[in-house]
């Protein structure tokens, strides 16, 4: 596993794909965080910073995961993988890993951000990191519905798609819930409701419930995705 | 250490492999031939556990595939119809993570200097992959499939996109990796097996038609064989001694001339040989033979006989 794990984090470094990824988060972090945080509101409440992050994901995510599989398979390197003595389950998990790795990097260079923040105002540090916290799960959950999808197809435009196409369903269902009265549709749709479960971390209080509801969705797809491996091995 | 039994593999309805059953002994070359589509690939597949089986089991040394694919998994080695190459490493970074991958025991710097030197891609160990030649990417792909030293190792149709001297290089490496390997290859070049294999498994359509020791695979046809004879004397006397001749079953003549010798062919009958015979009734009636010799070779008759009915 670890072996898969450094040759993963090798490419995203090796070929553009990591290069793309970075530049075209922290270009849009960037943005986001100048007019959320400085231009609009004058605030030290980055909250609303971080939720227009959590939209720029729509976009930024599946750059970093289209290749995982589908390019793999197109290659047929995944043939290697697959009759190399490793676990369906270790290969999707060190896959899973090394994008959340490079994720994880690149937000740390967004926290940056913060010093200016910190020189021209007093912004409250408990949301500060709850916010942070939150938007690592967020990102976890769309990275693992990423690799999902990428294991899908052997074409990268057709995982960056799909990926962006669920993504932003997902949004929509959140933007839905907020203005739908019914109770129980409510219910049934804060299933899917990625977008808010977070909310008790932007005020700095660390959910448990919501980390776990992240924690499994993650689990949930990358349990999938080693399950579209076995199916089409039985096909 | 090879055991397939009853192994069939259905795509929708189609079945890419009918039924095969085989086994293979310890330090044995096997040579899977059939023609393009017959299931070779989709066998192979299946014995290294990248495809399950619809029914029947693989087993490599008494593991099976399915049941146990982590043990059975670490004694193969495979080079796939198309080479599992990442285009963006060198191969050195390759082979030391197919090293890893395949969790192996033994002295890293050594064994893999062992690996290259075999496969003669020692020189380009620090190269990209993905600006290597299609000779020695392939050559890098058998040399990952040798990474670890299982004791079982598949090739694909390994001498494919090889020029001549690598095909021969290619040929003298597997025959040395049977000494104390045993080996699955599969190709449609016909004197790749004869050349480098113990023992042919012919399929067609996914089923076995064929499973001979080299030496004996001629015999699996009717043995009656043909030859083409250029005899120097009257076409009509000559044919009619042809005819006659101890072992010859049938002669035609096929029309072409060369001075005053005429081409005939022949067809022997079963199971035996008519050139000394007809040698002698030849010399005995005073009509010289310019040229004998085997309308084909005895493999790709019974290739194409087998594989066209």
């Amino acid at each position: 596993m670890l072996a898969i794990y450094k040759r993963e984090m090798r490419s995203y470094f090796t070929t553009s794909a990591g290069y793309v990824f970075a530049a075209l988060f922290l270009a849009l972090s960037g943005i986001l965080f100048g007019l959320f945080t400085m231009k609009f509101y004058q605030t030290t409440d980055v909250s609303a910073y971080y939720r227009m992050l959590m939209f720029a994901y729509v976009i930024v995510i599946p750059m970093l995961t289209m290749k995982t599989f589908a390019e793999e398979r197109r290659t047929k390197t995944e043939q290697l993988l697959l009759t190399a003595p490793v676990s369906l389950f270790s290969i999707v998990f060190a896959k899973f890993l090394a994008a959340f790795t490079m994720f994880i990097g690149t937000l740390a260079i967004t926290w940056i951000y913060m010093i200016p923040l910190g020189l021209y105002g007093k912004p409250n540090m408990g949301r500060v990191f709850g916010c942070m916290i939150a938007v690592a799960l967020v990102g976890m959950c769309f990275i693992a519905i990423g690799i999902f999808v990428s294991a899908l197809t052997d074409n990268q435009f057709t995982a960056v798609i799909g990926t962006v196409g669920i993504l932003a369903v997902l949004l929509g269902v959140a933007m839905l819930n907020s203005v739908i009265d019914f109770y129980p549709i409510r219910v049934v749709l804060s299933f899917f409701s990625i977008y808010s479960r977070y909310s008790y971390f932007t005020y700095g209080l660390f959910d448990y419930a919501a980390a776990v509801y992240y924690i499994s969705v993650a689990g949930v797809f990358l349990f999938l995705a080693v399950r579209v491996f076995e199916r089409r091995r039985w096909r | 250490m090879i055991e397939i039994n009853g192994l069939v593999k259905l795509y929708g309805k189609k079945a890419a492999v009918d039924n095969i059953s085989f086994t293979v002994e310890k330090g044995e070359i096997v040579g899977f031939l059939g023609p393009n589509g017959a299931g070779k690939s989709t066998t192979m597949n299946i014995l290294t556990g990248y495809l399950s089986s619809t029914e029947g089991t693989a087993k490599v040394d008494g593991i099976d595939i399915l049941e146990n694919p982590m043990e059975a998994k670490k004694l193969i080695g495979f080079l796939p119809e198309q080479p599992p190459l990442y285009p963006d490493m060198t191969v050195d970074e390759y082979l030391r993570f197919v090293y890893e991958l395949r969790s192996c025991k033994l002295p890293k710097e050594a064994h893999l200097a062992e690996v290259c030197k075999v496969t003669r891609i020692s020189d380009v160990r620090s190269r990209v992959i993905g600006n290597l030649s299609k000779g020695y990417r392939q050559r890098v792909g058998i040399a990952q499939a040798l990474v670890g030293n299982p004791p079982v190792i598949i090739f694909d149709e390994p001498t494919v996109g090889l020029d001549p001297k690598q095909i021969i290089e290619i040929r003298n490496l597997i025959r040395n990796l049977g000494k104390n390997h045993t080996v699955i290859l599969s190709t449609h070049i016909l004197s790749e097996v004869q050349a480098v294999c113990d023992r042919i498994i012919i399929i067609k359509d996914g089923e076995i038609v064929a499973d001979e020791k080299t030496e004996n695979i001629a015999r699996t046809m009717d043995d009656s064989r043909k030859f083409t004879v250029k005899i120097s004397g009257p076409q009509k006397e000559v044919q009619k001694l042809l005819s006659e001749v101890n072992g010859i079953a049938r002669a035609e003549a096929t029309g072409e001339r060369e001075l005053d010798s005429y081409t005939y062919v022949i067809e022997s009958e079963k199971g035996v040989d008519p050139r000394k015979p007809l040698f002698y009734a030849m010399a005995k009636a005073g009509y010289p033979i310019i040229g004998i010799e085997a309308a084909a070779a005895a493999l790709e008759d019974v290739f194409i006989s087998l594989t066209s009915k």
